[in-house]
């Protein structure tokens, strides 16, 4: 496959979010602000990637009963080194992500690419594929945040450009399902035209 | 009296699927018909309690004791994998009917976010045993609840005239923003 194609096709034709529905609860979760969604989507892509490179390399080493708990077992390991590293670093996003970062490891995307692609494909396409996935995870959120923060708090990015404080239920739990609804409806709109 | 205020907290004020945002995907899939939900429900219900069981003990008599906390995610996620695994399969020895019921909802229940989730925050809250199992079957109440109400939602949407870009996936959001924007009237409940 063409690697160009096999890197984009995750921000719209195949993104995990508004296409394929996949890991909603930390879309609908995190998206509070732009900069809590673009942190959860790197975090994200970081054990994407990390989780395909290792399923690529061991993926002939692995009896085919018992590949989806070690596929587990590898990608909760990399969550675990997100955990600590974030921790570590950037307390400040890890006490805003909470919950969430743990929950990775239950994200279908990550275990969905290991065992639909990584597994079946060679090393350099496992990586880009986990590339393109991860960082249109990382579109996703960042653009479902966007849209919150700016409807909800009137800023983005957390500088404020409005006076006040906005429509408060984008930013609450309500707000994340409808913005996320329409989001959706638009993106089917624009493939259509596309 | 506290027991009291952890089941109306989890239930109605922080709701997890509506509030927490834990369990959507199982909320988004099978909310299609009030059979198929409850069904779903009931299967967590059960899988939630035992999990919270079980890696409470584990956290508190192993991983604690041995100062390994950090191995929590790994270790969970492997000892839910394995109950959801076990409990299949002495359900089907020991009660075929009840498995007939939940069966095919089972397997889906690993990756339901929810049960690793709860099973964290109970450690995080620091919950006692007991407590935290009332604080599980509380949640799973909730969980149930919130999709039951919500595939009565989606039953009525499919006979509604609804704008085409917005079928399906996307109306069904907005009228879960509808339903969470309801649960909040419960805020300050407790």
């Amino acid at each position: 496959m063409n690697q160009l194609a096999n890197f984009t096709k995750g921000f719209i034709k195949e993104n995990p979010v508004f296409v394929l529905l996949l890991g909603m609860c930390p879309t609908l979760g995190v998206t509070t602000s732009a900069i809590n969604g673009l942190g959860m989507g790197l975090a994200t892509t970081f054990v994407l990637v990390m989780s395909n490179l290792v399923v690529s390399l061991v993926k002939n080493f692995i009896p085919d009963k018992v590949r989806i708990p070690s596929f587990i077992v590898i990608i909760a390991s990399f969550v675990t080194i997100v955990e600590l590293v974030m921790q570590a670093y950037l307390p400040a996003l890890f006490e805003q992500l909470g919950l969430f970062i743990p929950l990775i490891v239950v994200n279908c995307i990550v275990l969905g690419r290991a065992e639909a692609f990584a597994s079946k494909n060679t090393l350099l396409s496992s990586i880009i594929d986990g590339l393109g996935m991860g960082l249109g995870f990382a579109f996703a959120l960042m653009l479902l945040g966007g849209v919150r923060e700016i409807l909800g708090s009137g800023a983005i990015f957390g500088l404020k450009f409005l006076q006040g404080d906005g429509m408060l239920v984008f930013v609450l739990a309500p707000g994340a399902f409808i913005a996320l609804g329409y989001l959706i409806a638009l993106i089917n709109r624009l493939k259509k035209t596309a | 009296m506290t027991y009291v205020i952890i089941i109306i907290g989890a239930i109605f004020v922080n709701n997890i699927v509506l509030n927490t945002f834990l369990g959507i995907c199982p909320f988004l899939g099978v909310s299609k018909k009030i059979d198929t939900a409850v069904g779903m429900g009931g299967a967590v219900v059960f899988v939630l309690t035992l999990a919270v069981l079980v890696t409470w003990l584990i956290q508190h008599y192993i991983l604690t004791p041995f100062g390994i906390e950090f191995l929590q995610t790994i270790t969970f996620i492997l000892v839910i994998a394995s109950l959801v695994q076990m409990v299949e399969i002495i359900l089907k020895k020991v009660s075929p009917s009840l498995f007939q019921a939940l069966g095919i909802f089972l397997p889906l229940i690993t990756t339901n976010c929810a049960v690793l989730g709860v099973a964290i925050l109970t450690i995080q809250k620091d919950f006692g045993l007991m407590e935290g199992v009332v604080y599980a079957i509380a949640n799973a109440i909730g969980f149930s609840l919130a999709l039951v109400l919500f595939s009565g939602i989606r039953e009525h949407l499919d006979l509604m005239d609804v704008p085409k870009g917005m079928r399906g996936i996307p109306i069904a959001l907005v009228s879960a923003g509808i339903l969470a924007l309801a649960f909040m009237g419960f805020a300050n409940l407790v």
